[in-house]
């Protein structure tokens, strides 16, 4: 039995993430692989294949995986906390009080921005709550960002 | 400006800039300054004595003594003395530049000759102040006020200054921070008479410790001590650790191996001998700026904590404490010291070792107005109950295949102000975070735990020795927990105003 919460509309992030993922899982995925075969090619022994490959057969489902879990993905901005969920095989949701946020973070690496997409983090003083919300348009996540600062800001709480 | 030295009790937190005490520069690094000069003189004695009586010199050699011998004596005993000199200056300029001053609203310290440091820290945001007395410093009569505020090496440091100046800055930063309009200023509606009253019946409580020191309401027994560090985890790993040891070199027959286990045996010595004398004169008190808690034989630290700045409290107990039911309990806290403790610790013990009266009386100060007493003796139940129906919400049957010992034990409650987990049959658990001081609360299941149709809650604080998370909790039951304790620590975050904690 799958987690759902008795909340509202879920905001999904946008689609075209799927491809910025798949993309840098890719990347990852060569670099990690031919690492592994290294030892292979050096002692010529046929066993040592199973390494790279058992690597191949993980990034494959990862991938194959991804739409999906990028379409599990989702936030919520409700009355007084922020609520973001992520994850399939393994779930895991996270409220944030408004009144918590220390910061909030936009990053874009090259390839959000090929494809015009922003990562918006929340950061609060513990360091595991770890709220990152990847795949938002540029637009979205700078009126999300004043939006979460503007009601932080009528929240304010110590620490 | 009036700057007079920080050595005498006076106002210090008027605002205006202050100088340390002036022994600070011997305290700071001028003791090994002396210990070089008196190593010189010691051995200039004998050659002195040498030319003096007439004897030649020594066959060993000596630095001195070659000095002499090839008439380089002016020059070198000219460099030494302009170095030390130059030494000197440098102590009493850092020292006359090193200056400090309070205002209502921040602490502000300027220090450094060619490079000038200016570190200001907001008295609203202080989370604990700390007064170190190193043993030297001890000795002088001076001490090291600390006040840190959140974040890694976010800490004020005034060192050194008088001891009873010490205390009685402590005294008034606290009364600053806690939102109390000092007189003069004049509160809105508040008369200035009825200000000065209420400013005099404040100060009362708070009297310098070591004119009456708070009563501690724990006593450290000296027996309790030793048999909580005889019987701590980590003498069981050493005595596993020298078995192995034994084991090896009777098989081997190689004594000359159990040589190396000396330096390791120095080095755990030291570790029982900081921990003994660290926890020895442990005093725990309630006054009104928060808590306040001491330690320390030799170098002595004691720090106040106001309220509010506690973001978890975890009572635990080892395995080997059962039979004498002792506990341990630690904190969450938001500054982390850098400077090192009278012993080097890192200030999150709260209470070494302890038995239930002793948890029960610090939990009523570490948490004032979260737990009530009702709560308490919920709470103290939950430590030491077998499980099944004792207020907590338990993991179901269902779960024993993750939590063989514990199933019955792995619950949790949500209070008002508080949200309480416990874990754990063979290492007893119970953590309690206060709902106004969680920064976020999460719920996650991976596949094992979905199969069971469990789900596990994790708490997230601030950085600590505190890990507040439940695992193997029945999947409706924590999806309605991640609700309640996600309102709880809104609506609790909204009321709290512990930060101007005596503006209520």
């Amino acid at each position: 039995m799958r987690i759902e919460l008795p909340a509202g509309e879920w905001k999904r992030v946008s689609p075209k993430y799927v491809m910025v993922d798949v993309v840098g899982n890719l990347i990852a995925a060569v670099i990690v692989v031919a690492a592994a075969s290294v030892p292979a090619f050096i002692t010529h022994n046929i066993f040592w294949w199973a390494l790279p490959a058992s690597l191949a057969v993980i990034f494959i489902i990862v991938l194959a995986l991804t739409p999906r879990r990028v379409r599990a993905m989702g936030y919520q901005l409700r009355a007084d906390d922020l609520l973001f969920r992520k994850g399939l095989m393994f779930q895991r949701f996270v409220a944030v009080p408004y009144g918590r946020m220390q910061l909030v973070d936009i990053n874009r690496g090259p390839l959000d921005r090929a494809v015009g997409l922003s990562e918006l983090k929340f950061v609060t003083a513990a360091a595991s709550s770890g709220v990152t919300i990847p795949g938002l348009p540029e637009a979205d996540a700078e009126e999300l960002r004043d939006q979460l600062v503007a009601l932080a800001e009528s929240r304010r709480a110590g620490l | 400006m009036n700057l007079d030295s920080a050595r005498s009790p006076g106002r210090l937190a008027d605002g205006e800039w202050h100088r340390l005490h002036p022994a600070t520069p011997l305290l700071k690094g001028g003791i090994a300054l002396i210990a070089i000069l008196g190593v010189i003189v010691v051995n200039l004695r004998d050659v002195l004595i040498n030319i003096v009586i007439g004897g030649g010199p020594g066959d060993e050699y000596d630095p001195f003594v070659w000095i002499i011998e090839h008439d380089y004596a002016g020059l070198i005993v000219l460099g030494i003395v302009v170095g030390l000199l130059l030494f000197i200056a440098g102590f009493y300029v850092s020292w006359r530049m090193h200056t400090f001053r309070i205002t209502d609203e921040q602490v502000e310290v300027r220090s450094g000759i060619l490079f000038r440091t200016n570190r200001r820290g907001r008295l609203d945001r202080i989370q604990g102040i700390n007064i170190v007395r190193p043993f030297l410093a001890r000795l002088v009569g001076a001490a090291r006020l600390e006040i840190s505020v959140a974040g890694q090496d976010a800490n004020v440091q005034l060192a050194y200054l008088g001891s009873s100046a010490a205390d009685e800055l402590r005294r008034e930063i606290l009364l600053l921070a806690s939102g109390t309009v000092p007189e003069g200023l004049g509160g809105a509606g508040v008369s200035s008479a009825s200000a000065t009253a209420r400013l005099g019946e404040l100060l009362g409580p708070e009297l310098p410790p070591d004119a009456a020191p708070p009563e501690s309401v724990v006593q450290m027994h000296l027996g309790r001590l030793l048999g909580s560090l005889v019987l701590s985890g980590f003498t069981v790993f050493l005595l596993a650790v020298i078995a192995a040891f034994v084991t090896v070199t009777v098989t081997t027959r190689e004594y000359l191996f159990l040589l190396g286990f000396v330096p390791a045996i120095i080095g755990m010595g030291s570790y029982y001998v900081s921990k003994f004398t660290k926890s020895l004169r442990y005093s725990i008190a309630a006054t009104p700026d928060g808590i306040r808690v001491g330690f320390g034989l030799l170098s002595t630290s004691n720090e106040t904590l106001p309220p509010g700045r506690i973001h978890a409290v975890e009572v635990s107990q080892p395995l080997f404490w059962r039979p004498t039911g002792w506990w341990e309990i630690k904190i969450n806290r938001a500054s982390h010291s850098s400077a090192k403790g009278a012993a080097g610790q890192a200030n999150t013990t709260i209470l070494p070792v302890g038995n239930l009266a002793d948890v029960r009386k610090v939990l009523e100060l570490v948490l004032p107005g979260v737990i009530s007493a009702d709560e308490i003796a919920l709470l103290e139940r939950g430590l030491t109950s077998k499980g099944g129906d004792d207020g907590f919400t338990n993991s179901p049957a269902r779960a024993r295949v993750i939590r063989w010992f514990s199933v019955r034990r792995n619950g949790f409650v949500v209070l008002p102000d508080a949200v309480v987990l416990r874990r754990g049959a063979v290492w007893r658990t119970l953590v309690v975070v206060p709902a106004a001081r969680m920064q976020s609360v999460a719920l996650h299941q991976g596949p094992l735990l979905r199969r069971l149709r469990l789900a596990g809650i994790r708490l997230h604080t601030v950085a600590g020795p505190v890990m507040p998370y439940l695992g193997a909790i029945d999947a409706e039951l924590a999806v309605r927990a991640f609700g309640d304790i996600s309102q709880t620590a809104v609506a609790s975050a909204g009321s709290d105003t512990s930060h101007r904690w005596r503006t209520a």
